[in-house]
């Protein structure tokens, strides 16, 4: 059988009998059959109506494009019905529990989107005046104000426009000071845990530092030992990446020393802040000496995933990396104005440059501070105890059929090996057998310290009687995959289709829909 | 509060269940020291609906909207009319609250999407294949310098004096930190084809951009001859998509990887993000692109399906070894540009990109007809600069003060006095002829 990397099958096995009685229409009641676009509409239509062009082009120096754009026009009703019936083939958090381990599927509130719309956020340009947009800016500075507190670090950096690229702007800053501090050349080691996220060293890598990992012990944690043993020779050291809360969603015990330990070393501590959200209002990351962290706006603070982004990903900086963070910043004077500065010069004539365009995710700002605002500084902590509440409920009732990862309580998600699991039963049949009960399935293979890993995120945005109702189902499942029941394989079969064939799509790839040969046609 | 399901009742049965004494047990791993009692110091307690909407509305209130007068800013983000059923199909919650599309049986949704939308970029472009899109377009910029860079094994890339500068900064950036050499032209309104001298044996990469910048349109074909002699590639960007249907597309230049800022399709201006980056290449440098890439497939009982496919490039596989650190891509603006599209389709863009072009020419003929003005850009789609008299921020203030955004001044972009008196000034099928003429009698007076 084909595998990817982290030793998850990656094409369904053979013989898989599709439990549904055939359609004429290929509808299966509720759900709607529906074709691609360009299957639908004519090339020679539009949905939209404009008014006739009165066919001036004198400006365009003859540089026109040589053929039409051979895309359909729908029209609303075409187009509004298509894009239905497609979101009817997904799940969503609206509909139930979204389990995935490390990405933080909370509830996102319907007041961050309707504000995010009002017409002097979503209807203004990143480079009108600035005495036009100066609730912008301070919108721009409150948020920033609210994450510094929540963090205990003196700066925060808001351009960087999703998690990964937060990493690579806190890491760009460790690099910054390691140049101003003339040691650029000499120290390009990053130390990261085995646990990491993938992005993590991937980053590393992208700013020109070579990736040295380090195993994780026992209990989950950083082994200390192998740390100490990486640091016996310390004058190479950047730093080190860990997240915290790890991703097996345990709290780092040693945290202190080991800042203390690379500090000592020469190197700078960042912390990848995908976790945040099972401390926030608890613990401040800058209490436990970090240096660096990026904030998932769309895991803490509530903006939606929206099937894969938009995110953003403000860093916090500690005050020997604040003076290089991007440009730009938004900086208020004493005259009470706010400002930006888009440049490095003045206030920011050490930082280490631009990032992207403009100022960041500004409708995700939006959001991120309204739900701030409506939660305050008493609700965040309660959504964090919240968080944490709902991953050891989870963990105790599903240890009765299930092997946990590690001994103890678990911080926001609880982790769980295939141990359990018959022979000939993957943590992939678990997952998909899931589909089947009405939910996502968990993040699986990943962390990759543990063998068939299940990562089990609920969130504090769960009822009691939500989370009663998954784990009956997931215990369901669980026994079914300790007993070798082999009809796991073939799950899903309630789905709106059954598994499909990642091996063959990445061996051929077809990334895009092209018309159907003329000879095909003229011989149906 | 409102968002939080569990009551104090719940919360004491579930530790019972746990066996935990407390929430606080659940903490202890964490440094006694480090632990806060109570909530935070320095932030407010929770609010009310109401409570928050005020703030919030107090705030917008005080930053002038496009749609509150006339309006004349691009530079990289277009005002465009987006049709009230796109917003709706991205507030479906089936849309708007899943997550990247990992579990394939039950996210064919957001996967057909993807395909649209990437077949709708290929063919905007005319190029082979394309991504399932990018942070924005400057970041998509730097990923395709960084890419030519791993397809030709070289460690040099050059950029015209007509590439939006928050670009060249963002390509810098990420260059520089790899060991990559990056050349930028010095600003120019009408030299995108100085890169043909440029390019030498260690080149990874040409990086022309059209309309530039300062609006001009150019035939980039000899970038892709010269860069092709050198073994290096062509990269082609834009930052305006609406252009696409009407001005000579990067595939049909000889673009080796098109990239550019999908905004203007589908996207509000949202005070610069979130945008929605475009990345196309040709099929043969596929394995090397960055980002998320949505194929077609087959289930097990034989249905046409879609999955994400070729994540060996990608970090949560490669780790160290993957193309870009990017996890997410920009998943809901696509559908925002996709739905958009869609509805348009060519003729509809067609169209849309020639009233553009329309009413900026309107604006030109007003503008150039003013004593003392110099229009500067050549050849141009919706955007173009002029050079006033006088200093341009005196300029647009006096501007502003009849309520006309008359556009953003090029020093803001290029800090260098060689553009302290230059305009960049964009029309789309927002303005109205009333706009124009108010901005145009304005603007007569203003430098007068």
């Amino acid at each position: 059988m084909t595998m990817l990397s982290e030793g998850r099958p990656s094409q369904p096995v053979s013989g898989t009998q599709d439990h549904y009685p055939a359609t004429l229409s290929g509808s299966r009641g509720l759900l709607q059959r529906e074709d691609l676009i360009f299957e639908i509409g004519s090339n020679r239509e539009t949905g939209v109506d404009l008014p006739q062009p009165r066919g001036r082009s004198d400006r365009l120096g003859g540089v026109t494009r040589s053929r039409p754009v051979e895309l359909p026009g729908l029209s609303e009703p075409q187009a509004v019905r298509h894009y239905v019936r497609l979101s009817q083939r997904n799940y969503a958090i609206d509909l139930g529990l979204f389990p995935l381990g490390s990405c933080t599927m909370k509830h996102n509130p319907r007041l961050n989107e309707k504000l995010a719309r009002l017409p002097g956020f979503a209807n203004i340009h990143p480079l009108q005046p600035q005495s036009s947009v100066q609730g912008a800016l301070q919108l721009i500075d409150e948020l920033a104000s609210w994450l510094k507190t929540l963090t205990g670090l003196p700066a925060v950096a808001m351009s960087p426009k999703a998690g990964a690229h937060g990493e690579l702007c806190g890491m760009l800053a460790i690099r910054e000071a390691l140049k101003a501090r003339g040691e650029l050349s000499t120290r390009r080691r990053v130390l990261v845990p085995a646990s990491a996220h993938g992005t993590n060293p991937a980053t590393a890598i992208q700013c020109g530092f070579v990736v040295d990992e380090i195993k994780a012990d026992a209990r989950g944690r950083v082994d200390m030992d192998a740390l100490r043993e990486k640091l016996r020779i310390r004058d190479d050291i950047a730093g080190i990446m860990l997240t915290n809360p790890n991703t097996c969603g345990l709290f780092e015990t040693d945290i202190r020393t080991i800042a203390d330990l690379i500090h000592e070393a020469g190197g700078y501590f960042y912390c990848d802040g995908a976790n945040f959200n099972a401390i926030v209002g608890r613990v401040r990351p800058g209490d436990l000496g970090v240096d660096a962290m990026h904030i998932n706006l769309h895991k803490t603070f509530s903006t939606p995933h929206g099937g894969g982004g938009p995110g953003s990903g403000p860093t916090v900086l500690s005050e020997a990396l604040a003076p290089f963070a991007p440009v730009p910043e938004v900086v208020r004077d004493p005259d009470g104005n706010y400002r930006l500065v888009e440049n490095a010069v003045d206030e920011c004539a050490q930082s280490f440059g631009r990032m992207t365009a403009f100022h960041g995710q500004m409708g995700m700002f939006v959001r991120a501070l309204a739900y701030m605002l409506s939660h305050g500084a008493d609700g965040l902590r309660q959504a964090a105890e919240d968080a944490v509440l709902n991953a050891n409920y989870i963990q105790a009732r599903l240890k009765q059929v299930m092997t946990p990862a590690f001994d103890g309580y678990c911080m926001h998600e609880a982790l769980f090996s295939d141990a359990f699991m018959a022979d000939g039963i993957g943590t992939i049949d678990l997952a998909k057998a899931l589909i089947d009960e009405g939910y996502h399935p968990m993040t699986m293979y990943f962390p990759l310290v543990v063998h068939g890993a299940m990562l089990i995120e609920p969130t504090e945005t769960e009822s009691k009687q939500e989370l009663d109702r998954f784990c009956d189902s997931v215990l369901l499942v669980a026994r079914r995959a300790a007993a070798g029941d082999a009809s796991l394989r073939q799950a899903p079969l309630l789905a709106p289709l059954h598994r499909l064939d990642e091996t063959q799509a990445a061996r051929k790839p077809q990334l895009k829909w092209s018309p159907p040969a003329p000879n095909a046609i003229a011989a149906e | 509060m409102r968002y939080l399901p569990l009551t104090p009742t719940d919360r004491q049965d579930m530790l019972r269940t746990i066996g935990a004494p407390s929430i606080d047990a659940f903490y202890t791993d964490v440094p006694h020291a480090a632990q806060i009692e109570g909530p935070i110091d320095g932030l407010p307690m929770h609010q009310g609906e109401f409570q928050v909407e005020r703030h919030f509305e107090a705030l917008a209130g005080k930053n002038r909207a496009a749609g509150d007068g006339p309006f004349f800013i691009g530079a990289g983000a277009y005002r465009h009319h987006v049709p009230a059923s796109v917003d709706m199909i991205i507030q479906r919650s089936e849309f708007l609250t899943t997550y990247t599309p990992y579990q394939p049986e039950i996210a064919q949704g957001t996967l057909q999407t993807l395909f649209e939308f990437q077949t709708q970029v290929s063919e905007l472009t005319r190029m082979d294949v394309a991504n399932a899109s990018m942070y924005d377009g400057s970041t998509a910029c730097a990923e395709a310098a960084v890419m030519a860079c791993r397809v030709t094994k070289r460690k040099k890339v050059i950029l015209s004096g007509g590439v939006h500068p928050h670009y060249v900064a963002a390509t810098r950036l990420l260059c520089e930190a790899q060991g990559i050499e990056v050349v930028a032209l010095p600003a120019a309104i009408d030299a995108e084809l100085a890169l043909v001298d440029a390019v030498d044996a260690a080149t990874a990469c040409l990086i022309g951009q059209s309309p530039n910048v300062f609006g001009t349109i150019t035939d980039l074909s000899p970038l892709s001859d010269a860069a092709h002699a050198c073994k290096a590639l062509f990269v082609s960007v834009f930052t305006e998509a609406v252009a696409l249907g009407l001005i000579k597309t990067p595939g049909e230049m000889g673009a080796d990887i098109a990239v550019g800022e999908g905004q203007s399709i589908g996207n509000a201006l949202n005070f610069g993000g979130p945008y929605v980056g475009l990345f196309a290449c040709r099929e043969k440098l596929i394995r090397q692109m960055p980002g998320r890439l949505c194929g077609q497939t087959v289930s097990a009982t034989g249905e046409r399906g879609f999955v994400l496919t070729l994540s060996t490039r990608e970090q949560h596989i490669r780790r160290d070894k993957a193309t870009s650190n990017i996890c997410t891509n920009s998943g809901l603006c696509a559908l925002g540009f996709t739905a958009h599209m869609s509805l348009l389709g060519g003729t509809g863009l067609s169209r849309l990109a020639r009233l553009n072009h329309e009413i900026a020419c309107d604006l030109a003929d007003e503008i150039e007809a003013i004593p003392g003005i110099e229009l500067l850009t050549p050849r141009f789609f919706n955007e173009f600069a002029f050079r006033t008299p006088k200093p341009a921020d005196e300029v647009l203030a006096a501007l502003q003060a009849h309520n006309i955004i008359g556009g953003v001044r090029m020093a803001r972009l290029l800090p260098d006095r060689t553009w302290d008196n230059v305009i960049l000034t964009a029309a789309t099928e927002c303005n109205t002829k009333e706009d124009v003429d108010a901005f145009a009698g304005i603007l007569k007076e203003v430098i007068q």
